[in-house]
């Protein structure tokens, strides 16, 4: 692509995540509904879709206050850093033979870099807010990325040491026979869990957890700053859903349909099934979370990683 | 009506203390509900109690009652008494113990050692009387803001807002008032910090989602982890029981329906029955019977809520959603046969409002039909998720005799293992002739608490068929002259009816003279009126025991050295609501 049309695809993107990730607070509400014996938004527009606008609306509108007792600077700039890391994540992401931003051998390196970068805007959001939910959030947040950021990487290498490249499209082709979530399932289970870790939704929004915290990290926000938070957990949930299509079910790869229309489909299938564990499974406790992580996830991904090396040598020799 | 103590037993009970004190020690007050009603001297009250800590583990209820204006006064009153209401679970038998005092001499020695539970009570009672208990460790208002002045149920307290000054909030006063709500360690004998941690004190509440309520609760925390906590509890206080002295017997029942607000006529039933008790009315069978089912449907209805709330405290989503369609539906068959809802004040003096619309069997059946699988349903989702028993299993454990100590009824005392349900073992208004069975957890723990009243729900549908199939013809009113209001039908035919409809319709009716109270098994424990008659229009004295209060008082007895999302599954587990609380 010409450097134009690297840019102005890149914008496309931009813009399609961002939208989808609103649509995506609307389509989520009515899924829960269909799951809960109940509607969800229904009123504005043909099945509610309007609601998106109405949210948006209300957002911009409402009073753009920092609390005198914040440190302003850090509590304004925590909730951009989240959307832009997660923006800048979808640039490795291939969703189709030649539709990327950025093809660059170390793409999935840079997928893990920039969602490690992520927690940074809520563990400052946390502290910043000066608010002793919010610390108690933020804390939380710093402890369960830890944890969990130490097996999300583990659990991808998996696929690396089959693909032999760090390079997403190079993944995806490597997957013509086969699709990883066949050789992989450990390491898809684990990425998987990793990945709502990450996104901190139920049932791992401990950070949040508003039974316990009213809104942990995001106590202290409102209007525009807020909808930044929930804008970068939305992005952050496509983002994973399409780094699993990607390195777990083969990318866009499938017959008969363009293959962009197969990639779309396929994370839209993985966002449903989150949807869903949203709405099925209580919360762990902290701690119980904490040794889920260290003594069954890392160990887990430990033996996958020898598991998958031992094979890889032996098919080689 | 079933008595609601059998006098052979508690004879034996008065005579033991008779022959241990002597005689003349006591006063006996005969009261309407032949509950032993013993005065005794202020300096052998405590030996007394201690006396009959052995046999009475529970102090049921502690209150006070302003004498001064009383006209029928028991000879041994003075200005303001104190009320032991003691309640012995294995015997079934309850005794009050009542002591007098002065009012240039109000002090009572305080009996928190002999029942954690008397503290809040005693804090309660100076709260409102200005009695002092002398000895009691932290004696400051408990319902009332800090700020305020005077003793609210004495009886020259102003009773509506018109008898005072016009309220006014200045930003000085405001300040003042923020101030005196700032939770202070040193007045709980908390420290800050020690040599090696600075603890951090934690407002949880009061708006908080998770606190069901109004209810703050300070936390002392080192990391996650409670070191102590502090319950605060009076911002949903109404002042139900001063109210109940300027209400009439009869318009009294809708404010019944506010206390416990997810209990709805339940809370009729326990006042009406008092109310009955007091006049010797006996209630005809039919609407013994339409009253049970109302009951236990509102019984069905309030553990829903607790069964939902309980699933999402402890972060799943989605079950509270059914269960609150359950509800609905179960809403649809009450507004059917009440007209109300939520509060619909259908229980009447000597009966019901109505009799039921015809219909309403078909739809109690489809309900009660369609319930057990849904129950099932919801056992699959939510009780036997694993993340949910991870919550909740051995988190916030005590056992039977803390219980009873401290005052805990209803499911949260069965999940310990103590089989005792009033229903079944003291049966009142209709129960002796119903099949059902009380079930008991074993640890005492949250998801015990949460198990036995999923089941008393199945039981209750038990309860609600066997209504359907047999429920029995006849008036919904007793022939009483006391029932408020009277049957409609004799009204115009004879004058003795129309004067009494017309008198206790504009007036209100006049209760004999005389004290009574009726325990029963309310949505969430033991509810009791105990309901004090001059002979007037109006109740003397309406004190209400509710189960919530108590329920909140132990929380930091057992919450220590857990963390705040175990304390969240605690509060999930014990099933309050502050109107409950604070009335």
């Amino acid at each position: 692509m010409t450097e134009l049309g690297t840019i102005s695809f890149g914008l496309l993107i931009i813009f399609a995540a961002v939208g989808g990730a609103a649509v995506l607070t609307w389509f989520e509400r009515r899924l829960l509904g269909v799951w809960q014996d109940r509607y969800g938004p229904n009123r504005l527009g043909p099945f509610g879709v309007l609601q998106v606008a109405a949210d948006m609306l209300k957002l911009l509108t409402k009073h753009d206050w920092v609390p005198p007792f914040a440190d302003r600077l850090v509590f304004v700039f925590a909730p951009t850093a989240i959307v832009v890391a997660m923006l800048l994540g979808f640039a490795v992401v291939p969703f189709g033979p030649d539709l990327y931003v950025l093809d660059i051998n170390i793409g999935l390196l840079f997928f893990l870099g920039m969602t490690s970068l992520a927690v940074y805007s809520v563990l400052l959001g946390g502290l910043a807010s000066n608010n002793k939910y919010a610390l108690l959030g933020g804390l939380r947040s710093a402890a369960q990325m830890v944890s969990y950021e130490v097996f999300m990487g583990l659990s991808l290498m998996g696929v690396v040491m089959l693909t032999g490249s760090f390079s997403m499209r190079d993944i995806v082709e490597a997957q013509r026979d086969v699709w990883y979530c066949v050789p992989q399932v450990l390491g898809l289970f684990t990425f998987m869990i990793a990945g709502i870790a990450e996104s901190h939704r139920l049932p791992f929004d401990l950070p949040e957890a508003e039974h316990e915290l009213t809104a942990g990290f995001h106590t202290e926000y409102g209007g525009m700053k807020f909808a930044m938070f929930m804008l970068g957990e939305y992005l952050g949930l496509i983002l994973i859903c399409c780094m699993i299509t990607t390195l777990f079910f083969g990318g866009w790869l499938g017959p008969v349909l363009p293959p962009v229309v197969w990639f779309c489909l396929k994370v839209f299938a993985l966002i449903c099934f989150f949807v869903l564990l949203r709405a099925a499974i209580p919360r762990p406790r902290y701690d119980q979370l904490m040794s889920l992580g260290w003594k069954i996830m890392l160990p887990l991904t430990l033996f996958n990683l020898l598991l998958t090396g031992a094979i890889a040598l032996w098919m080689e020799g | 009506m079933p008595q609601a103590q059998q006098t052979s037993d508690s004879n034996a009970t008065v005579n033991g203390l008779f022959s241990r004190f002597g005689a003349p020690s006591f006063t006996a007050q005969p009261t309407q509900d032949n509950t032993p009603t013993l005065w005794v001297e202020r300096h052998k009250l405590l030996e007394v109690l201690a006396h009959l800590r052995a046999e009475f583990p529970m102090l049921l209820d502690l209150f006070g009652i302003d004498e001064r204006l009383r006209e029928h006064r028991p000879e041994a009153a003075l200005d303001f008494t104190i009320v032991y209401h003691l309640l012995s679970l294995e015997a079934r038998e309850e005794i009050r113990i009542k002591v007098g005092v002065s009012s240039d001499d109000a002090s009572v020695p305080s009996a928190h050692l002999i029942w954690p539970n008397a503290n809040w009570y005693e804090r309660e009672a100076w709260d409102m009387y200005g009695v002092e208990f002398s000895g009691h460790p932290n004696l400051r208002r408990i319902l009332l803001p800090p700020t305020w002045e005077g003793h609210a149920l004495r009886k020259d307290h102003p009773a509506r807002a018109t008898e005072m000054e016009p309220f006014s909030l200045d930003e000085e006063k405001q300040a003042a008032e923020q101030e005196a709500l700032l939770f202070k360690p040193e007045e709980w004998g908390m420290a800050r910090a020690t040599e090696d941690t600075e603890f951090m004190f934690l407002n949880l509440g009061p708006n908080h989602p998770s606190v069901h309520g109004v209810f703050r609760i300070a936390l002392q925390l080192d990391g996650e982890v409670i070191v102590d906590a502090v319950p605060d509890i009076g911002y949903h206080h109404r002042g139900a029981e001063k109210m109940a002295e300027r209400q009439t017997w009869h318009s009294f029942i809708p404010y019944t329906d506010r206390i416990d607000y997810l209990g709805g006529v339940m809370n009729n039933l326990a006042y009406v029955m008092a109310i009955e008790q007091l006049a010797g009315i006996e209630v005809p069978p039919r609407a013994k019977i339409i009253r049970i089912m109302m009951a236990e449907l509102f019984r069905i209805s309030s553990h829903l809520v607790f069964y939902g709330t309980f699933a999402q405290d402890v972060g799943q989503m989605s079950p509270v959603f059914y269960m609150f369609a359950d509800r609905e539906r179960l809403f649809g068959i009450i507004e059917a046969i009440t007209g109300g809802r939520m509060h619909p004040a259908w229980f009447r003096i000597g009966g019901v409002a109505q009799d039921l619309p015809q219909g309403w069997d078909k739809m109690v059946r489809e309900f009660i039909d369609s319930m057990p699988a849904r129950m099932d349903h919801y056992q699959t989702m939510a009780m036997d998720n694993s993340i949910l028993k991870q919550r909740t299993v051995g988190i916030g454990e005590y056992d039977t005799a803390e219980a009873l100590s401290w005052g805990i009824t209803g499911a949260s005392l069965r999940a310990t293992g103590m089989d005792f349900d009033l229903r079944r073992d003291r049966p009142y208004g209709g129960y002796d002739e119903f099949e059902f069975e009380v079930p008991i957890g074993n640890r005492g723990d949250s998801y015990d608490r949460a198990a036995v009243r999923v089941e008393e729900i199945r039981q209750s549908l038990r309860i609600i068929r066997q209504c359907l199939d047999n429920m029995p013809e006849g008036p919904y009113k007793s022939e009483h002259k006391l029932t408020t209001p009277p049957p409609k039908e004799r009204t115009m035919q004879d004058i003795e009816t129309l004067i009494h409809h017309f008198l206790s319709v504009s007036w209100g009716p006049v209760m004999p003279v005389g004290e009574a109270s009726f325990p029963i098994e309310a949505t969430k424990g033991i509810n009791n009126y105990h309901l004090v008659s001059d002979g007037g229009t109006t109740s003397y004295r309406t004190r209400i025991r509710t189960p919530s209060f108590p329920a909140l008082q132990q929380i930091p007895d057992f919450c220590k050295g857990l963390l705040i999302p175990d304390l969240i599954a605690i509060i999930a587990s014990i099933d309050f609501v502050m109107a409950d609380v604070d009335r």
